[in-house]
């Protein structure tokens, strides 16, 4: 067993863990958060994205014990004092989900991408969600919904 | 109608689903949990000859090791659509596989531990004997002489044949035609792929002797029924069936799965400990069902003027190595009625042979035999249009079945006694063209071809059925399904002006909790925020069949505004006593309850559902509460239609498919919620896109999932696409109060062959006339090039 403690949401944790147990499996099963969903278990699907020291990072194939020391925001801690993040707000605005299972991590990347493009264009977006996978909306609403969340972080409506 | 129906509303779901708080089966703890790992196996055919579990039992954290012995008591699971004669020749699985295997994926053992790591280890210390056998793949090739046999009781792996329509009518117009247009063609195997795969936990209870199972389920009362009547031999109130939140389903969440009854009954062994098993992808992608995957040989008859006179088919459909719940009704009843698509064809005939091989259980996926139907219809009549030299508009509009010939029976009966309801198929084309700018695009192709490029147009006018189905149509006398297909609701309103509906259908995505309270909110006149919807629980929903079909909102929506009217009659009483008027002098406006004529004196519906609930003033004879409970069996399905065009661009160097426009005009009906309605369309084309362009399962020759994994299974991401364009018109459904048809399925029965059909066009210059899906570059680089020229 290891001990790793790591910032998840503004809260430190300090847990023993198996070595080899996959960050999503601590985030999940061991702090209880389970928002962050898995898909595929091999990097594709993007389900499991998470923020890791303010990047996307697919949490099923990074081990918890890289996580040590790391902060990390899931999709629990993204609304701030009850308000959502315009991304959030944008994937409700633009009906940018239906079953919902791939969104926490399509949402993570939205908010990475328009991180370091606050201004993407269609095709931007559209690349910039590649690593996640969704079977319910064509991603069109997904499209939107980001589109809504980069012109209102931008200021405007 | 009121304002709450036809609204684009936000979701009422989606709070929690945009925050990490809604629950998903694998996001349920319980207390003393342990973990259940499925051992598969790893051959296509063999026989188990014995399975030594002695080493798994004594690793750290293990608490049970099972085999199929241990539930030899437990039947085999059922087959509930039995159509096409397959009575005698049902094999299903079994809650763990017992003497033999017949595809790579079956269940053999289960390692139950104290944490998911430690079942997953003990799996590799299980060991079995396995005699291995020949194996077989393909769906006609199954039914060859030497064809290695699966079952005994199907000689040549033949599990039913099913026909339709009228063979010597067929054969006639084929001989008098013009000209007869054959095809081979090939619907190939798809793999669903919710992102959330299936999982369930089993809960015995030693003290009631009874269970409860929460699963990733589409229907969880039909799992109950099939579980306690079927499988495990006991009465429908010894199980209570949940379906916590489900990440999408596309069918493959209908059926019953061995894992359902396996938690439950290990729970049971373990002395009521709580079992959780949570599929992993690549289980996901060997033991759940699979969709489509036909081998046909069609021909089609015309007049020289582009009339079509005749079709007929011929198909393989592998149903894999054991039988799905419902697999027998998918290429017959679902996918052979529907062969005369939007057309008056005179003489159509179908024959099916659903066999046997050694793949994984092919059971509905999104569409669900009309996919196939609506492809094979509408390749057929751009092979027409290409061989008389026409438009394919042209053979279409020459074709439709006209708005007066509504309701309108397909030809030789294949329908089986149902009746389009109604359409307007002109009109969806003329609305289509207009949107696409028609004229102007092939001229912009004449262009583009002088130029060098293969640019292409490609059309799907396309007819689905859905809300599935009348009982007496359907059931075991008709189609053969082994029940009912109503659906219930019951409405209450409470004391507080608060409606609480229960539906038997079961959202996984379709946003049912705000498109039902839309219905019972406009209709009572209040706000949707005041309506909750509950649903996917046995305990506290009345039995209904779930989601599929398209039905949730023709035959589930229909209950629910069945039962508003049943409680606005009673709060027309209640209230016309408040007022002391007669009952017969009252109306209901707008969510209340006044003499006619004068609406300044009226009673609201809370007020009258307070009225009823503390009931101490009502009309003689009257029950309290504001309560009804509806069970409604459709008269007929609905008939969704529309056209389709697809616009692409084909790299002659590479083969490479680019998709420059979709456009989709449907005509679905009446729309409760036209934001809901979009989504569902665009989803449900871009599953259609991904079978023409990049899908499909493929198995190799020993049976093995080479496409076993995302990383090798090619599902549709964001960068491959465009924006979906949609349009509609609307055309009421004469089958329900409000002219609903059903939007879930239409996008993938419609797209697919839209993009072959523009592939074709494309390659047109190369004299190409069919490409099997999916049109990978390779396969079009080799269409390309396989003329002879080079691909100059």
């Amino acid at each position: 067993m290891t001990e790793i403690t790591v910032n998840v949401n503004g809260k430190s944790y300090t847990r023993e863990i198996e070595p080899r147990m996959l960050l999503v499996h601590f985030i999940r099963d061991v702090l209880g958060l389970t928002g962050t969903n898995i898909g595929c278990e091999t990097s594709v699907c993007g389900a499991c994205t998470i923020l890791m020291d303010g990047q996307a990072v697919k949490s099923c194939t990074q081990l918890a014990v890289q996580a040590d020391g790391s902060d990390v925001t899931t999709i629990e801690g993204l609304a701030s004092n009850g308000d959502l993040h315009p991304v959030q707000e944008g994937f409700w605005e633009k009906h940018g989900l239906q079953c919902g299972y791939c969104t926490p991590g399509m949402i993570m990347s939205g908010v990475d991408l328009l991180k370091n493009n606050p201004n993407p264009t269609e095709d931007e977006i559209r690349h910039g969600i590649e690593g996640n996978l969704c079977r319910c909306t064509g991603y069109h609403n997904i499209v939107k919904a980001i589109q809504y969340a980069a012109e209102k972080m931008q200021g405007g409506n | 109608m009121g304002k709450a129906i036809g609204q684009a509303i936000k979701r009422k779901e989606d709070p929690r689903l945009i925050t990490g708080q809604a629950k998903y089966l694998d996001d349920i703890q319980l207390p003393g949990m342990v973990y259940a790992a499925v051992l598969r196996s790893p051959y296509a055919h063999a026989n188990i000859k014995s399975i030594d579990t002695s080493e798994a039992e004594s690793q750290p954290g293990v608490v049970g090791v099972f085999t199929g012995k241990d539930f030899a008591d437990l039947n085999p699971l059922p087959c509930a659509w039995q159509a096409g004669g397959v009575n005698n020749n049902a094999n299903t699985p079994r809650t763990l596989e017992i003497d033999k295997v017949t595809f790579t994926g079956a269940g053999v053992a289960v390692v139950v531990a104290e944490s998911r790591y430690a079942a997953e280890d003990a799996l590799q210390y299980i060991h079995v004997d396995y005699e291995v056998l020949p194996t077989v793949v393909d769906a006609k090739k199954a039914t060859e002489p030497g064809a290695p046999q699966l079952h005994e009781n199907a000689p040549n792996n033949i599990c039913m044949e099913w026909t339709c329509g009228d063979e010597a009518g067929t054969d006639k117009a084929l001989g008098e035609a013009d000209v007869v247009v054959k095809q081979a063609i090939r619907n190939q195997r798809l793999l669903p792929t919710p992102m959330d795969s299936r999982g369930a936990i089993g809960i015995y209870s030693p003290v009631s002797e009874d269970y409860t199972v929460y699963m990733t389920s589409q229907c969880p009362h039909i799992m109950r029924l099939l579980m306690t009547a079927f499988v495990f031999g006991m009465p429908e109130s010894k199980m209570r069936c949940i379906s916590p939140h489900v990440g999408g389903g596309f069918g493959t969440k209908i059926f019953l799965y061995p894992e359902y009854c396996m938690v439950a009954a290990v729970s049971k062994k373990l002395g009521g400990l709580p079992v959780k098993w949570m599929e992993t992808r690549r289980e996901n992608y060997v033991a759940t069902s699979h969709g489509r995957d036909h081998v046909t040989e069609f021909e089609v008859a015309a007049k020289s003027d582009g009339t079509i006179t005749g079709l007929k088919v011929e198909t393989y459909a592998n149903l894999g190595g054991i039988l799905s719940t419902i697999a027998p009704g998918i290429p017959t009843t679902l996918y052979g009625r529907m062969l005369s698509g939007v057309y008056k064809i005179p003489n159509i005939y179908c024959k099916v042979y659903g066999t046997y091989t050694n793949t994984g259980m092919v059971d509905a996926y999104r569409g669900a035999g009309r996919p196939e139907a609506s492809y094979l219809v509408e390749r057929a009549v751009d092979l027409v249009a290409q061989e008389l030299g026409m438009d394919p508009t042209e053979v279409r509009r020459k074709n439709f079945i006209p708005p007066e010939a509504f309701p309108y029976a397909p030809a030789s009966n294949i329908l089986n006694g149902l009746k389009y309801d109604s359409g307007n198929y002109a009109g969806a084309l003329d609305k289509a063209l207009e949107l696409i700018d028609y004229k102007n695009l092939r001229k912009e192709q004449e262009e583009a071809r002088k130029a060098g490029r293969l640019m292409g147009i490609g059309f799907s006018s396309y007819v689905e059925i859905c809300g599935v189905a009348p009982s007496a149509w359907v059931g075991l006398n008709g189609e053969g399904w082994g029940a009912g297909l109503w659906e219930s609701a019951n409405v209450r309103v409470h004391l507080t002006g608060q409606v609480v509906v229960t539906t038997g259908s079961q959202p996984h995505g379709q946003g049912h909790e705000t498109t039902m309270a839309q219905i019972a909110a406009d209709l009572l006149g209040m706000d949707v925020a005041d309506v909750r919807v509950e649903h996917s629980d046995t305990l506290g929903t009345p039995f209904g069949y779930g989601t599929y079909g398209s039905r949730s909102a023709t035959v589930g929506g229909t209950a629910i505004y069945n039962s508003v009217q049943k409680i606005i009659e009673k709060a027309k009483k209640i209230g016309a006593h408040m007022l002391e008027a007669a009952p017969e002098d009252v109306t209901f406006e707008d969510g209340k309850v006044f003499v006619k004529g004068s609406p300044d004196k009226a009673k609201t519906i809370q007020e009258v559902a307070l009225a009823a609930a503390v009931a101490y003033d009502l009309p003689a004879g009257t029950e309290p509460f504001l309560d009804d409970t509806t069970y409604y069996d459709p008269p007929n399905c609905t008939y969704p239609f529309g056209t389709h065009v697809c616009i692409v661009e084909v790299d002659k160097d590479s083969g490479h498919v680019q998709i420059k426009r979709y456009l989709a005009v449907d005509d679905v009906g009446k729309k409760i919620n036209p934001l809901i309605v979009d989504g569902q369309i665009h989803g449900g084309v871009v599953q259609g896109v991904g079978q023409a362009l990049w899908e499909g399962a493929m198995y190799d020759d020993n049976g093995q999932l080479v496409s076993g994994s995302l990383m090798d299974y090619a599902l549709p991401k964001a960068h491959y696409l465009p924006m979906i364009e949609t349009d509609s018109t609307e055309t009421p459904s004469p089958v329900n109060p409000m002219g609903i048809k059903g939007a879930g399925e239409a996008g993938t029965i419609a797209s697919a062959q839209a993009v072959v059909n523009a592939v074709v066009d494309a390659l047109a210059p190369y004299g190409i006339k069919h490409i099997d899906m999916p049109l990978t570059p390779q396969k079009v680089w080799e269409a390309i090039h396989s003329n002879g020229n080079g691909g100059n």
